[in-house]
């Protein structure tokens, strides 16, 4: 009789028998372990979290009053015999592989993760295993990341640009770790820097996790217009075309994201400007990790599963797609209005504690 | 090419018609005048012949990559552009090529007579040259189409705010067949228009759809408060032919379709009337296949266009005729600036001369007495294998391109027909890896046939719900092409339909395109091949 995997692919989502604890699950389980705060990862309705320490306070703002206990990377946690630890992701601060042992079997769980250093993620660290479940969401080879240094260097120079024609800049990122990625290397000696009330909030719960963040001003009903279109505005992608935005006029809109690498997507978003910005591997990061891993076998679980796997074989690894509800195989900005977001990064977010949610609806003040 | 590439970059980065504008405006000012023509005839569709075939190109692309072939098609359904694809595949480079464009298509050019081998060194070497917003310009050079968001009046534009001349006076002077080598920028720029290209042709007057979608019918109640006395205007069938322009000055005759293609050889049939024409005589017409004096759909033109060469056969089987409408320049004299009225006596009077009055017809004028009255005639254009009507302002001058008031075409309600999705495959452009070109099917029995394919007619938001639908309902993949679920129903329109012995269907639609999304019909619904070839007429 075949020997049961240590971690199956089921309709919950990741689950380990032997421990007894899924990963990442999509329906409410008794015991989930986390890899990072965006909502196609971390779901209501679980009985336990298990998450990295700075994933805490996003999760409960996200997620209100969960059971959640959160340890740090490498530290050991067993459940039912079965040992579990965290790996840095560097996906967004606070992102975790997740490395699961029994009996000298390893496997890891990737979540969703990048190689390059970012300045304010933990830096993506590979974790030698038997089996790797890995993401794909950019694995086409052409996707391939220029150093971030490069591109910040475009997108301060774009604002400062816009400063000289008298142009507000709007930059649109998503808010949990692209937004904080973009404020960390802003020039501040270009202007202030204003975020839109969900974007704050995320930032707020970072600092609560003590983690450190440039100076950012939320933007209010109170706040002077004029002040504001002397900074830069950071603004989830669902305030695009809102009346909050366009209050904002003149200004110049860019958008930061990985699939701003192909010119017909950046045409599609109709921005003024499309920076290739992502938190995710790009093709030969993909390849590099994986290789890094020594694995006997790679699973993929979203994005261009398909092709990926089959380079993936040609080139000699052992790679089968496997289908879970993370992000699929597209943009999320392509998704029709009011399906549910998938890969990444929620469109509109849960605001919890009963906060005001007009303006993540972006009805104008 | 930086600065080519430049421009490329920054017309993408704006989306604002002003600034396109300034951009081009900066370009103009800033490279050699042969680089501005060479840019000019690129911009306005006028490419160099292609010196290495794509095929080749693409090989070495892929070789130039290190990835499989396969892996290389993947991408460039992912990007839905060749050039691209090319460019984001290649090994990130950090050169960069001082060369300008013009020197880039003079070594382009001078390939002609190389082997395989010289024009695979060549290539090589260029790409490693380049950075990737060069190769991505380059290899739209090597392979073609330059659609960059930029329309020929953006361009014009820019021109006239730097001359100074009239946007009209531009847009002509750029007409027809010449060559970036020689035609001058000073030439194109000068007060005066020293240019004797005795083939040039005017820029084509085009007509404004009274519909502009087919969803709002306009009824003739409707169509008099917006144009006013019916006796201020002319009425001509609108007929599905070739758009041209014909020539006939300095003993010399030239053909030039819409498209601004030299098609003189083409149309052997009407040497014989435009040599007979006198000199300095340019006038607007529709070519149409004609049989026993009645224009024949529009598919037999269709064989004949496209053919190297015509047989025999052909010229027996789809001979053309030229349906008159407008007389342009005549005994030398540019006369657009004439009134309809007047300009139509002129083409009448050439026309009552011509002893070829089987080939050079005219644009007969619909008598009507009133809106009401001429929308009923309208009823009949499908009979009379017209698209609609024609109303020309009795007033009016011959203009420059599409505008609103004076040309404007009221076309009949295209055929419709139910039909349900069965495959779909990525888009191109802005579309690019999006589901957005799908074949659609009618039912034969209790099977799906599919009879037509279409990419036009959804909203970007509709397209993102297909596109969803068609990821989660994919039955198999054939390369590029998924089968999806039969499951949503569309309205698709057409202008005719004709039996083909090339389809599967048996016919073969005119202009097939997505009128509307019918949620409210579950695929049972949808109509049947007997219903359509009902439609043939037969």
């Amino acid at each position: 009789m075949a020997k049961k995997p240590l971690l199956e692919f089921t309709d919950r989502g990741i689950y380990c028998a032997q421990g007894k604890f899924y990963i990442d699950p999509w329906k409410p389980v008794d015991d989930a372990v986390i890899t990072h705060a965006h909502a196609d990862h971390a779901y209501w309705g679980h009985k336990h979290y298990l998450a990295h320490h700075l994933s805490r306070e996003v999760l409960l703002y996200r997620l209100g009053e969960i059971n959640l206990q959160t340890v740090e990377y490498g530290e050991i946690v067993h459940k039912n015999g079965v040992t579990v630890s965290l790996f840095p992701a560097g996906h967004v601060i606070g992102s975790a592989q997740i490395r699961v042992e029994y009996k000298g079997e390893v496997w890891v769980v990737s979540g969703d993760y990048k190689v390059e250093d970012d300045g304010i993620s933990t830096p993506f660290e590979p974790v030698k295993c038997h089996h790797f479940i890995s993401e794909c969401t950019f694995g086409m080879p052409v996707y391939q990341w220029k150093p971030q240094v490069q591109t910040f260097n475009e997108i301060n120079s774009w604002w400062r640009n816009n400063l000289d024609n008298g142009l507000a800049t709007v930059l649109v990122g998503y808010s949990l770790g692209k937004a904080q990625r973009i404020l960390q290397n802003l020039d501040l000696f270009n202007g202030k820097i204003y975020t839109h009330g969900v974007i704050e909030n995320t930032n707020e719960a970072l600092r609560r996790n003590g983690v450190l963040l440039n100076p950012t001003e939320r933007i209010t009903q109170e706040s002077s217009k004029e002040e504001v279109r002397k900074g830069i505005i950071i603004a989830p992608p669902s305030s695009v075309g809102t009346p909050w935005m366009r209050k904002f006029q003149p200004y110049s809109f860019g958008y930061c994201s990985g699939w701003m690498a192909i010119r017909g997507a950046k045409r599609r978003r109709a921005a003024d400007r499309g920076f290739v910005l992502s938190d995710h591997a790009d093709w030969d990061g993909l390849i590099s990790a994986i290789d890094a891993t020594d694995c006997e076998c790679v699973y993929l679980t979203h994005g261009y599963t398909a092709t990926f796997s089959r380079y993936l074989n040609e080139i000699g690894f052992n790679a089968h797609e496997v289908h879970t509800l993370y992000g699929g195989e597209e943009d999320p900005s392509n998704l029709p209005e009011g399906e549910a977001p998938s890969a990444g990064e929620p469109e509109k977010e849960v605001l919890s504690f009963g906060e005001d949610l007009s303006e993540v609806g972006g009805a104008d003040s | 090419m930086k600065a080519f590439a430049q421009l490329f970059l920054s017309l993408d980065e704006t989306n604002k018609t002003n600034e396109k504008v300034k951009v081009l405006k900066d370009y103009f000012n800033t490279v050699p005048d042969t680089d501005k023509m060479h840019m000019l005839a690129l911009f306005t569709g006028r490419r160099a012949k292609r010196q290495i075939n794509s095929t080749l190109v693409r090989n070495w692309a892929i070789e130039a990559s290190h990835i499989p072939a396969w892996l290389f098609e993947e991408s460039y359904h992912v990007v839905g552009d060749l050039a691209e694809t090319m460019a984001l595949l290649m090994p990130q480079s950090d050169a960069s090529s001082s060369k300008t464009l013009t020197e880039w298509i003079a070594e382009i050019n001078a390939l002609n007579d190389k082997t395989e081998e010289r024009k695979k060194e060549w290539l090589m070497d260029s790409w490693a040259m380049l950075d990737s917003q060069e190769r991505f310009v380059f290899n739209k050079l090597l392979t073609g189409s330059f659609r960059v968001g930029v329309s020929q009046n953006l361009v014009i534009k820019a021109l006239a705010d730097i001359s100074g001349l009239e946007p009209a006076v531009l847009t002509h002077r750029i007409m027809g067949s010449w060559l970036p080598e020689t035609y001058q920028f000073s030439q194109l720029m000068a007060e005066q228009d020293a240019e004797a290209n005795i083939s040039r042709p005017y820029p084509f007057f085009l007509a404004y759809p009274i519909q502009e979608t087919s969803e709002k019918q306009k009824t003739p109640a409707e169509v008099g408060i917006a144009l006013g006395d019916a006796s201020d205007w002319q009425a001509e069938w609108k007929w599905d032919g070739i758009r041209a322009q014909m020539i006939k000055r300095g003993g010399e005759i030239f053909i030039w379709s819409r498209g601004e293609d030299l098609a003189t050889e083409k149309f052997p049939e009407l040497h014989l009337f435009l040599n007979a024409l006198p000199d300095g005589t340019v006038i607007d017409g529709e070519i149409l296949s004609f049989q026993n004096g009645l224009p024949m759909p529009f598919n037999v033109l269709q064989t004949r266009i496209g053919r190297k060469n015509l047989s025999k056969k052909i010229l027996e089987e789809s001979p053309v005729a030229v349906i008159a409408y407008d007389c342009l320049e005549h005994k030398g004299e540019d006369i657009r600036y004439k009134s309809q009225t007047e300009r139509r006596e002129i083409l009448e009077q050439l026309q009552t001369e011509t002893r070829y009055s089987e080939v050079f017809r005219i644009s007969s004028l619909i008598q009507f007495e009133s809106w009401e009255q001429l929308g009923s005639i309208r009823e009949q254009s499908r009979a009379m294998i017209a698209e609609g009507i024609m109303l020309k302002r009795k007033s009016a001058a011959y203009q420059v391109g599409r505008r609103r008031g004076d040309w404007w075409k009221w076309k009949i309600d295209p055929l419709s027909v139910d039909a349900v999705m069965i495959y779909a495959q990525k888009g191109h452009g802005r579309r690019a890896d999006l589901y957005a070109d799908y074949t659609f099917a009618v039912w034969d029995g209790d099977k799906l046939v599919p009879f037509a394919k279409a990419y036009s007619g959804l909203t970007d938001a509709e397209i993102n719900k297909v596109d969803y639908f068609v990821k989660r309902n994919t039955i198999e993949k054939f390369g590029p092409v998924r089968t999806v679920k039969p499951e949503l129903v569309f309205e698709i329109g057409f202008e005719g339909i004709n039996k083909s012995t090339r389809h599967k269907s048996g016919i073969a639609l005119r202009f097939p395109r997505i009128l509307r999304w019918r949620h409210d019909k579950p695929k049972e619904e949808a109509d049947t091949l007997e219903s359509l070839k009902a439609l043939l007429g037969e």
